[in-house]
């Protein structure tokens, strides 16, 4: 008696938080589903009385689309670049910092400045950095203003300038952008939690391994990797689930179009490509376009989690 | 192979920066520790034997003074080239790593001429797995053993590269009782069999005196006594000593010497000549006592506390220094329970007297 009674009351007490969640978050999914599989779903048809059947046309037709196509593969480049490339550079800053002294908590704030800055400001300032404004790569006659500081940099040490991110620029240095300013606005966070879980390692295990005639790098590599791949795993796996969502990014460095001028588009994403069949009120095709997302995001949380059971060390 | 320490010296400079009081955490430790030796650095926490140890290892670097393994001058070399083996507090086992794969890893760090083959790696870290018995455990990891098991991996560990002198922090302190005991001997053991200069950090006087050949008496990083077990519970340096050492541990009285004759409170209890008269401090052990229905010394009679071969028997004495003066007798001794006051007279060569002010022995 006195049980159920408290049973209800803690049911009163999680309704206001299961009622939120039921609304914004568990019907949305299941709303989403719904959409996906009925074919050429439009929100605006449905609301002037339109049915749709029964099908899998919108995952059809979203797979046949060539900006699909492009948007999954600029999407898995950037993933499969920066996860590994930003944990790694992350591990070397972070045994850097850690085997410092002086400087160290001044250094830490530098590194850590990107996490606590708008994404959008750093890609507005990536992008002034590689612009050209002026054209370089026009007329002899047309008044270059600036290359950009990159270029600026490029030059002084005797390369040419690239056209990086303005109109006629190539797919690969339009990628080499991105991928810097990715890893560069992802290192804070990952320095945080490994930097964080290097200074919880027992000192002892490195004066042993010192007493045992350990050089740096084998330390590093037999002692300090080891027991920071629970945080590793972790890192790598959040990171995949955030690269295969990255779209501010984009939008930060290439504005709205998703691409240099003249080519837009050419750097879309995956959800980029769900907000584009959004705005052109193809909601059945950006479900499953979200559904597609999805299911690659838990396929690769899958083998990450897979590979971390054969790798990591509690 | 022998180690000496030279005028050892570690200063620790002062945390708080407004007063500049440096720590001296070791101050002018000399000592010669003899090829094949165990040697057990004794005191209590914060008396800078641990300090000394890490010296030795080449973890601390030396404020002053040298240390040679031999002939050799190891005050400037680092830990990985000084040949020793070294086992923590907590073992510092490398968790990620099965026990096998631990022992192996000082091995795999070896270069240059000193480079074994896999064969040669395996067939060593099985040799010592026997030696310290874990030869069954070799695929286990660390966190899936006891503690004395972990302890002998980190003993098999420490001992695998041969080292020139093995180091123990604290080797027993995270065992339980029994296997404290079990350990101790097992150290003994291994030590003997390898024959190598074993240098150990202890607080527990009885683990130092049960195994250690030489013990080195420490406090507040002075060494207070150096000699065998035996001798430094026989023939206590000071009273700094005689208290550290022993169970029960030694009764301290106030006392004075008067025209010869030492007087605890107002029983004359023995004749000292050659101590001239002063007031002084008297250390007696436990053991120094005997049943004496007119001994000089009266003490009042609190109970008596069976031990089977032998009886403690607990009394007061208003000189004691101590809350309660405890003897032991042997079981077989009659004592009247009813009576309240009990009599001593006392072994002589039990008996210390000490200054009353350097609290240096003097008889």
């Amino acid at each position: 008696m006195v049980e159920s009674k408290q049973q209800w009351k803690a049911w009163l007490y999680l309704s206001p938080a299961i009622v939120l969640l039921l609304i914004f978050t568990v019907w949305p999914i299941i709303n989403t589903v719904r959409m996906a599989f009925l074919n050429g779903y439009s929100g605006l048809a449905a609301v002037g009385g339109e049915s749709f059947s029964f099908g899998i046309d919108n995952f059809k037709k979203v797979i046949e689309y060539k900006r699909f196509i492009t948007c999954l593969k600029n999407t898995c480049v950037l993933c499969f670049v920066t996860v590994p490339l930003s944990t790694i550079l992350a591990l070397l800053v972070s045994v850097a910092l850690n085997s410092i002294k002086p400087f160290q908590k001044v250094l830490q704030t530098i590194f850590f400045l990107p996490y606590v800055t708008n994404s959008i400001a750093i890609g507005m300032v990536f992008a002034a950095m590689f612009n050209i404004v002026g054209s370089a790569f026009g007329t002899p006659n047309q008044i270059i203003v600036t290359a950009g500081i990159v270029n600026n940099v490029i030059e002084f040490f005797g390369g040419t300038a690239v056209n990086w991110i303005n109109s006629g620029s190539t797919h690969l240095a339009n990628m080499t952008v991105m991928i810097i300013y990715i890893v560069w606005n992802a290192l804070p966070f990952k320095i945080l939690i490994l930097l964080g879980g290097m200074q919880s390692i027992n000192k002892q295990y490195y004066d042993a391994a010192r007493v045992d005639g350990s050089t740096r790098r084998r330390i590093f590599a037999r002692i300090t990797v080891p027991l920071l791949s629970p945080m590793i795993a972790y890192v790598v796996i959040t990171g995949f689930i955030g690269g295969f969502k990255e779209y501010t990014s984009i939008v930060g460095i290439f504005g709205a179009d998703m691409g240099p001028a003249g080519a837009k588009g050419s750097m879309n994403t995956m959800v980029g490509f769900i907000y584009d069949a959004l705005s052109s009120n193809s909601q059945g095709r950006a479900s499953a376009a979200a559904l597609i997302l999805f299911g690659i995001i838990l396929i690769a949380t899958l083998i990450n989690l897979w590979v971390s059971k054969k790798r990591v060390h509690y | 192979m022998k180690v000496v320490l030279e005028n050892l010296t570690k200063i620790f400079p002062s945390r708080n920066k407004k007063s500049n009081e440096e720590v001296v955490a070791v101050n002018n430790f000399s000592f010669e520790i003899p090829d094949g030796k165990l040697v057990g650095l004794l005191g209590p926490s914060g008396c800078g034997k641990s300090t000394t140890l890490y010296m030795i290892c080449g973890l601390q670097k030396l404020s002053g003074g040298k240390i040679y393994f031999g002939e050799d001058d190891v005050t400037d070399l680092p830990p990985e080239h000084r040949g020793v083996g070294l086992v923590f507090q907590n073992y510092a086992l490398y968790p990620h790593m099965t026990v096998k794969q631990n022992i192996l890893y000082p091995l795999q760090n070896l270069k240059g001429a000193d480079k074994l083959s896999k064969e040669e790696m395996l067939s060593r870290t099985e040799e010592v797995a026997r030696l310290v018995q874990i030869d069954g455990l070799l695929d286990r990891k660390p966190s899936e053993m006891s503690g004395g098991q972990q302890q002998r991996v980190a003993i098999a560990r420490a001992l695998v590269k041969m080292p020139r002198v093995l180091l123990l922090d604290e080797p027993l302190s995270n065992l339980d009782a029994r296997l404290r005991l079990q350990t101790r001997e097992e150290i003994r053991r291994i030590q003997k069999e390898t024959g190598i200069t074993t240098v150990f950090v202890t607080h527990d006087q009885e683990e130092a005196m049960s195994i250690s050949d030489i013990i080195v008496v420490m406090k507040k990083g002075i060494i207070q006594q150096i000699d065998e077990p035996q001798k430094v519970y026989d023939d206590p340096a000071n009273l700094f000593v005689a208290k550290f050492l022993g169970t029960p541990p030694i009764n301290v009285f106030e006392g004075e010497v008067k025209e010869g004759m030492l007087f605890l409170g107002d029983d004359p209890v023995m004749r000292v000549s050659s101590v001239a008269d002063q007031p002084v401090w008297v250390g007696i052990r436990p053991e120094g006592f005997i049943l004496d229905e007119n001994g000089p010394l009266h003490c009042s009679l609190e109970g008596v506390e069976v031990m089977g071969r032998d009886v403690s028997v607990v009394s007061e004495h208003a000189a004691s220094q101590n809350p309660v003066v405890r003897s032991i007798i042997s079981a077989e001794s009659h004592i009247d329970t009813a009576s309240p006051v009990i009599r001593y007279s006392l072994k002589p060569n039990k008996v210390f007297l000490f200054h009353k002010e350097t609290e240096e022995r003097l008889l």
